[in-house]
């Protein structure tokens, strides 16, 4: 990692037990990780990975987590901003409302929005009966699921580098004349550019991995609303083979994905 | 960080038990309330024992104690289950059946489909619900589906029967196929019978593990004693005569 802002710091020895208890952390995350390798079926992985079941929970998974991360970017950046820079009363409230589904249970989460956009839901219901749309047990109940509990991340990220802002290049540029908008778009946006990737990125990950929220919210149902994490638990199951070789798939995505991701915006940070 | 190791000691304290008896029963999702008054009612019987329920779908509980997990006795809602274990050489003796149940239709109580019979779940405009294939009243239901004729327009697959029974009591769905025992368990549900020559009776065994010492076979023969059968009964079960 040759970035020109690590380089900068000097090189230290490491204290011998951070080695030590980094280590640790780090067999902690991999052992598992081993645990799923050493049980793959190898042999059977192409075929087992290729049937319907499998490719359908992609398709649906790969949607449903880009768009939930399509759409925590578009809201979540203006909260983000409007948490970062306005002070209202029960800001505080607000905020704590908006990261709840961090820590909240996703099947809690999930039989929230049930209760709230469900067909006899607070919202749902009058929606319903005026539109006759219903979002549970359709793609839309994946995606507003995934969003839920996704774009959280995205907010605290944004907003932590909001707040981190050395402000006087967007006060230089008002000064200038510019309007807030293209203050933002052409100053405050290029300066938090690194937390944004890092935000849409966990924001993304956390919709791929979803499942509590969304099994409770929209259901279960091969080619309509059958993510990934949810074909695996449906897997587990029956046949333990399958289960892995579609957690591999997960595995391979996420991992493909982060460290790919992850090495180019750092390093362009 | 003394003090972090010290708690830690704690913590792993707390999990290793008092030395107390103690049995450990697996036991499938659809016996829930039955399983824990038959555990309270045995340990009034027996103040010395305590006994741990683990209560998940029957094929979740068939991969955790394939994986290790520790069991002493396992009651399971179906037959395939449990041959599983014998087949793995998990179980002591052979399984009992000790109880029986069956699938019904289940609407929410207002019925808003005016759902009544197997035919109406083929109807598309509904949103119908079954367990997954794989859980046992999954399996079930695409049987007795199979044996009616019906090709079932479903909107979801639920992981076990407890959730899709509670979809449907919430009115999310018009109507699903959940045990006789559900409707009793929880509340909001009407149901509707299936006709007889069509359902299936579901055999629910027990046994105990092959390692498993004498409390769990004690533990058994209560769920099989007069006072086992009649909470069973109670909670909507049929027992083998």
């Amino acid at each position: 990692m040759s970035t020109p802002a690590r380089s900068r710091r000097l090189p230290q020895r490491p204290p011998p037990v951070f080695v030590l208890l980094g280590a640790l952390a780090a067999a902690f995350f991999a052992i598992p990780l081993v645990g799923l390798l050493a049980r793959a079926p190898w042999s059977d992985l192409v075929d087992l990975v290729s049937g319907d079941v499998v490719l359908d929970a992609l398709r649906i998974s790969l949607l449903s987590s880009l768009a939930a991360a399509t759409l925590s970017l578009l809201f979540g950046v203006p909260l983000a901003w409007v948490l970062s820079r306005v002070e209202f009363r029960g800001k505080s409230l607000v905020r704590a409302i908006v990261t709840l589904p961090m820590v909240l249970p996703p099947v809690v989460g999930g039989a929230a929005l049930l209760f709230a956009l469900g067909r006899r839901g607070t919202i749902g219901e009058p929606l319903h009966d005026a539109t006759g749309f219903l979002l549970p047990f359709s793609i839309w109940g994946v995606i507003v699921a995934n969003t839920f509990v996704a774009m959280p991340f995205l907010v605290i990220t944004v907003e932590g580098a909001l707040n981190n802002l050395d402000g006087r290049h967007e006060a230089a540029a008002t000064t200038l004349g510019a309007s807030r908008l293209t203050v933002f778009r052409l100053v405050t946006l290029p300066m938090i550019a690194p937390s944004l990737r890092a935000g849409v990125l966990l924001a993304w990950a956390r919709a791929l991995g979803e499942f509590g929220a969304t099994v409770t919210f929209a259901g279960n149902l091969q080619g309509r609303t059958q993510t990934l994490p949810l074909a695996v638990f449906v897997a587990l199951e029956q046949d333990r083979d399958t289960a892995i070789a579609i957690s591999l798939v997960l595995v391979a995505i996420s991992l493909g994905v982060l460290v790919v991701l992850r090495d180019r915006w750092w390093s362009r940070a | 960080m003394r003090r972090a190791v010290a708690f830690l000691g704690l913590a792993l304290a707390a999990c290793g038990g008092d030395g107390d008896r103690s049995v450990r029963v697996f036991a499938a999702a659809s016996l829930t309330d039955a399983f824990v008054e038959i555990a309270s009612a045995f340990e009034a019987e027996h103040p010395d024992i305590d006994v741990e329920l683990n209560l998940a779908g029957s094929s979740a509980l068939r991969v955790q104690i394939l994986e290790g997990a520790p069991a002493d006795v396992f009651a399971a809602a179906n037959e395939p289950a449990m041959t599983a274990l014998v087949d793995a050489g998990e179980i002591d003796g052979a399984p009992v059946v000790f109880a029986l149940n069956q699938l019904t239709i289940a609407t929410p109580a207002d019925n808003p489909g005016g759902v009544t019979e197997l035919a109406d779940l083929a109807r598309p405009e509904l949103r119908v619900g079954l367990c997954a294939v794989g859980v046992p009243c999954g399996d079930l239901a695409r049987d007795v589906l199979d044996r009616a004729g019906v090709v079932a327009s479903v909107d979801t697959d639920e992981p076990n029967v407890r959730a899709l029974a509670a979809k449907i009591a919430d009115g999310e769905l018009d109507a699903g196929l959940v045990y006789a025992t559900d409707v009793v368990a929880v509340e909001g549900l009407a149901s509707w019978r299936i006709e007889k020559q069509t359902n299936i009776v579901a055999p629910y065994p027990i046994a105990t593990l092959a390692d498993a010492g004498p409390d769990a076979d004690a533990f058994v023969a209560f769920v099989l004693s007069p006072d086992g059968r009649r909470i069973l009964t109670a909670h909507g079960f049929g027992v083998p005569s």
